[in-house]
């Protein structure tokens, strides 16, 4: 490859490299999200065995500010 | 959001098809196929920041209540394509003129100072605690921002005249339609890849939000 | 109108009448900016040109004048003047005027020592320095203030003005070294002007969201 090619071919890589990274950023957001969903079942199941009434409405829109 | 995935990955594919397949090879050289990826990425930072600003106005003005958190994230993809920008606009310029920075590309020392800019914003942002406040001062500076792009533009193009003459200019030269019709394809693309980025980054924020509160009602 | 007018004169009698007898903001400003041009003496190699020193002469007004909007709002937040001055049935951009105006001041007379001196160790200013420096002062008064009361509510502050209000004075130091070293200068005294007028509306229409919840 003649070094012209060579910069264009990096140039298109390093864009192809971000979305990438940002997909593993997000894989890795996914992975502890669900652990954090799975906690909290196991929370809400303990308190349904314990016979307290579920405390929690369904989980509505918040304001992050 | 499927559905704007396929759309994305649809547009991309056939950016890069017609970019290598059909555009065909400028006077400039090889080099030039860079420009159909650099000045749609750094057009579309424009309009992230440009998005972001709107949010910020629309949050000062009439209070929704996502209005902070989207023009945040806004923020953060115009940062990302931002620095996308300097990177392939660096990458260019080695290739065209032999460095890796030249001052006399004004839209590529425009995109140095907007970077500045906004990397102060997120350092502002993690400063403040959160609430209404950070909200606030976000939205007030991301508006700042939105004035501040035209304002160095002309200030670098003044700045040129007294450094050193414009010789370099990365901005399109006169395109045949067939090269037209491949950079609107890329500009489509790279549109789409930041509404959809930006679309994924929101869910998942407002996600760790309702988490948040769901752990909150349990505990 | 008349009222808000009073209201901004009162503020600024305020700050102004402070510093007077705190002394503390406006001699270390002198202080700085000197010792700053003292400092650019020895950053120029020989041979350096008169064009390089003048735009330094720019690098020194910005940073004195970040020295005094890192001064401010401080005595606001220590002693939470700054609830009381919001409990006031003044306009909340009052208060953004009349500090801009104090700041003004300090950052003038720093310069009526800043420019002789510069003249002495460097090279002589002529009108279009003198003007683009009157100009530029409004551009960095105005942002800067806002932005000091920004950085006021951060937990990192001090740390923050610098970070925040650079970017947005790169303008300005175009504009002003532009108007030092051209011969004509008028495109460059515009550009100062129309930098004031846009960031001085921005300015003043957004304070109050600074300040309030």
């Amino acid at each position: 490859m003649t070094t012209e090619e060579k910069y264009v071919a990096a140039a298109y890589l390093v864009v192809f490299l971000v979305v990438l990274i940002y997909v593993v950023i997000m894989a890795a957001k996914l992975t502890r999200l669900g652990a954090a969903v799975a906690e909290l079942t196991e929370l809400a199941r303990d308190r349904k065995r314990s016979g307290e009434p579920p405390a929690k409405p369904a989980p509505k829109q918040v304001k992050v500010g | 959001m499927t559905a704007l995935a396929v759309l994305t990955t649809g547009l991309l594919t056939a950016s890069i098809v017609l970019i290598f397949f059909y555009a065909p090879v400028d006077a400039d050289g090889l080099n030039q196929k860079i420009f159909y990826f650099h000045v749609p990425i750094a057009l579309t930072s424009y309009a992230c920041f440009g998005w972001g600003g709107l949010k910020a106005f629309l949050h000062l003005w009439k209070r929704p209540p996502g209005a902070d958190l989207e023009s945040y994230v806004a923020i953060h993809q115009g940062v990302i394509f931002g620095a996308l920008t300097l990177v392939t606009g660096s990458i260019w310029a080695k290739v065209r003129w032999g460095t890796w920075w030249t001052w006399s590309d004004e839209q590529l020392v425009l995109f140095l100072v907007l970077f500045l800019f906004y990397c102060a914003y997120f350092m502002l942002r993690y400063s403040v605690d959160p609430g209404p406040q950070r909200a606030n001062l976000s939205a007030v500076y991301a508006l700042f921002g939105v004035v501040l792009i035209p304002i160095s533009f002309m200030a670098i193009r003044l700045a040129n005249s007294y450094i050193h003459p414009t010789v370099f200019k990365s901005s399109g030269p006169d395109m045949a339609t067939s090269q037209l019709a491949t950079f609107c394809v890329a500009w489509a693309a790279m549109l789409s890849l930041a509404y959809f980025l930006y679309r994924f980054e929101l869910a998942g924020k407002k996600l760790d939000a309702n988490l948040k509160e769901l752990r909150e009602l349990l505990a | 109108m008349r009222r808000y007018a009073a209201d901004v004169a009162v503020l600024a009698r305020k700050d102004l009448t402070l510093e007077l007898r705190a002394r503390d903001t406006l001699p270390a400003m002198l202080l700085f900016v000197v010792s700053t041009l003292v400092v650019f003496h020895f950053a120029l190699p020989r041979h350096s040109s008169d064009l390089a020193a003048k735009g330094l002469l720019w690098v020194a007004i910005v940073f004195t004048a970040l020295v005094g909007l890192t001064r401010a709002f401080v005595a606001e937040r220590e002693q939470r003047l700054i609830d009381g001055l919001l409990l006031a049935p003044c306009d909340r951009s009052a208060i953004w005027l009349a500090k801009s105006i104090a700041v003004l001041a300090f950052l003038g007379v720093a310069e009526i020592v800043a420019l002789p001196a510069y003249a002495v160790f460097f090279s002589g200013i002529g009108w279009s320095t003198i003007a683009a420096v009157c100009l530029a002062d409004l551009g960095i008064v105005a942002v800067g203030t806002l932005l000091a009361a920004v950085a006021a509510v951060s937990r990192t502050r001090e740390l923050i003005l610098p970070l925040l209000f650079l970017p947005l004075a790169i303008p300005v130091v175009i504009g002003g070294v532009g108007a030092s070293v051209v011969g004509s200068p008028a495109r460059y005294l515009g550009f100062l002007c129309l930098y004031d007028a846009v960031f001085a509306i921005i300015s003043w229409a957004s304070f109050e969201y600074v300040v309030t919840e």
